[in-house]
């Protein structure tokens, strides 16, 4: 609420800073002469408040925007458990995955058993490195 | 103070959303998984003001059990909520249901908490009330986000960051023939570079902590504290800048929680003389609850090898020790 009021008041210094410009008339009829300066010192304010409030507006559209859960892509990996077999799949983790959990499909390079070897997400964003 | 108000104000919106966000999850789960024959709403949100009152503390001897035994009537009763309200799910699956309703209540607490200091703050027109707020904010919001993040991991049966403990253990009993011991955890009889290892993790692949300082006293106590060593695996808080997935070790109880365990564990290991080693896996608050990273999964046979250098180190061949995985065991099984 307060935001839309700064900026009402900043578009109303930014039309009496036109007015004084021009005519040198403020907008209530009164004349004034020599008043460039005024009109500068309005059209500043005017333009500070109406950028600072469209910035706050902006910033809490961004954070309605922003209201959503993340929710991370999780891999499950199959290994086979034959000795010697190195044969390895990762798909998209499905409800009932645990680790160490035996599959019934067989491996489809030596058909021994498999088994889930690990779950995990992978973290895409990398953190921010401090050189401290 | 516009501007802080404004960014508390933000973040409760937020948190609002993520706490409705929360019991939605929840009670889709709980209509998924456990069938119910009526509408679960009201018992859900019945359960998210759940509370526990702390035992008094004014003559603290005694104290922890006391503890013990409100967080087991606490266990007790949630898990037959659970079962009340998804009367279809099995053992797994109540574990599961009511680690996510936990998640849930959580957040709705979060949520209140930050919404009682904002209306205190703007009521009294506190400067420093607000100020503290909008200060541990940025905190307070990735906590949050993290329970979020772990409501999914949780319904779906998901290993968390939290896991890391049980996933080392897993890795060193699998294959061995397991039995259970008090309360919710497994051990196996392993050799182990030249020892007999005794490890135990929670039973899984459930969400489970299960009550590694029983455990560990019923062990040390079957072998009538004939034990060499114990060593202690845990995800532990990593400070900023540290690497995810770092392994660390130390001495002391491993264990978070409230603090039976450790202490119930630092009894008998006193009682007989017993050394203790931790080994950590570093990760963050919002690692611990929300899906295992693959930094932490691959932090694994690091932890091993610091496990058999200890080993090596500070026992003899033929010596008995204990490992235990401590943490949540959801989606790891043994």
């Amino acid at each position: 609420m307060i935001v839309v009021v700064v900026m009402a008041l900043a578009v109303v210094a930014l039309i009496l800073a036109t007015s004084l410009y021009y005519t040198g008339t403020t907008v209530t009829g009164s004349t004034q002469s020599g008043d460039y300066a005024a009109a500068g010192v309005l059209a500043v304010i005017g333009l500070i408040a109406l950028s600072m409030s469209a910035f706050t507006l902006l910033q809490s559209r961004r954070q309605v925007a922003e209201m959503k859960i993340d929710i991370p892509k999780v891999m499950t990996t199959i290994g086979c458990s034959s000795v010697g077999c190195d044969a390895k799949t990762v798909r998209e983790f499905q409800r009932g995955d645990y680790v160490y959990k035996e599959l019934d499909a067989p491996c489809q390079k030596c058909s021994g058993k498999q088994m889930i070897t690990a779950i995990y997400k992978e973290v895409k964003d990398k953190e921010k490195k401090y050189p401290v | 103070m516009y501007v802080m108000i404004r960014e508390v104000e933000n973040s409760l919106h937020k948190l609002k959303y993520i706490k409705e966000e929360g019991r939605k999850v929840t009670i889709e789960a709980i209509k998924e998984i456990g069938k119910p024959t009526v509408d679960p709403s009201p018992r859900v949100d019945r359960f998210l003001e759940y509370f526990t009152i702390g035992p008094q503390s004014m003559d603290p001897a005694g104290v922890v059990y006391k503890l013990d035994h409100i967080l087991d009537v606490r266990d007790e009763r949630m898990k037959d909520e659970v079962k009340l309200m998804a009367p279809s799910s099995d053992e797994v699956q109540v574990n599961n249901l009511e680690n996510t309703l936990e998640a849930a209540m959580a957040l709705n607490f979060i949520y209140k908490v930050v919404r009682h200091y904002y209306i205190q703050g703007k009521k009294t027109l506190s400067l420093y009330v607000i100020m503290q707020l909008q200060m541990i904010l940025p905190m307070v919001m990735k906590e949050a986000e993290a329970y979020a993040s772990a409501l999914k991991a949780f319904a779906y049966g998901q290993p968390i960051g939290d896991g890391a403990g049980p996933l080392i253990a897993a890795k060193l009993m699998h294959g061995y023939e397991t039995r259970k011991v008090q309360k919710d955890c497994v051990v196996a009889t392993v050799p182990f570079a030249g020892r007999t290892a005794l490890v135990l993790k929670a039973e899984g692949p459930g969400g489970n902590v299960g009550k590694p300082g029983d455990a560990v006293e019923t062990l040390i106590e079957e072998n009538e504290g004939k034990i060499a060593t114990l060593i202690m695996i845990d995800a532990g808080l990593k400070l900023e800048g540290e690497d995810v997935g770092e392994v660390a070790e130390g001495i002391g109880a491993a264990i978070g929680g409230p603090g039976v365990d450790q202490y119930k564990i630092e009894e008998k290991l006193t009682k007989y003389k017993i050394p203790n080693y931790a080994i950590i896996i570093k990760e963050d608050i919002g690692d611990a609850v929300s899906p295992m990273r693959k930094e932490i999964n691959d932090a694994v046979d690091k932890a091993i090898e610091r496990i058999r250098s200890v080993v090596l180190e500070r026992t003899k061949e033929g010596d008995k020790i204990i490992i235990v995985g401590v943490g949540n065991s959801i989606g790891v099984g043994q």
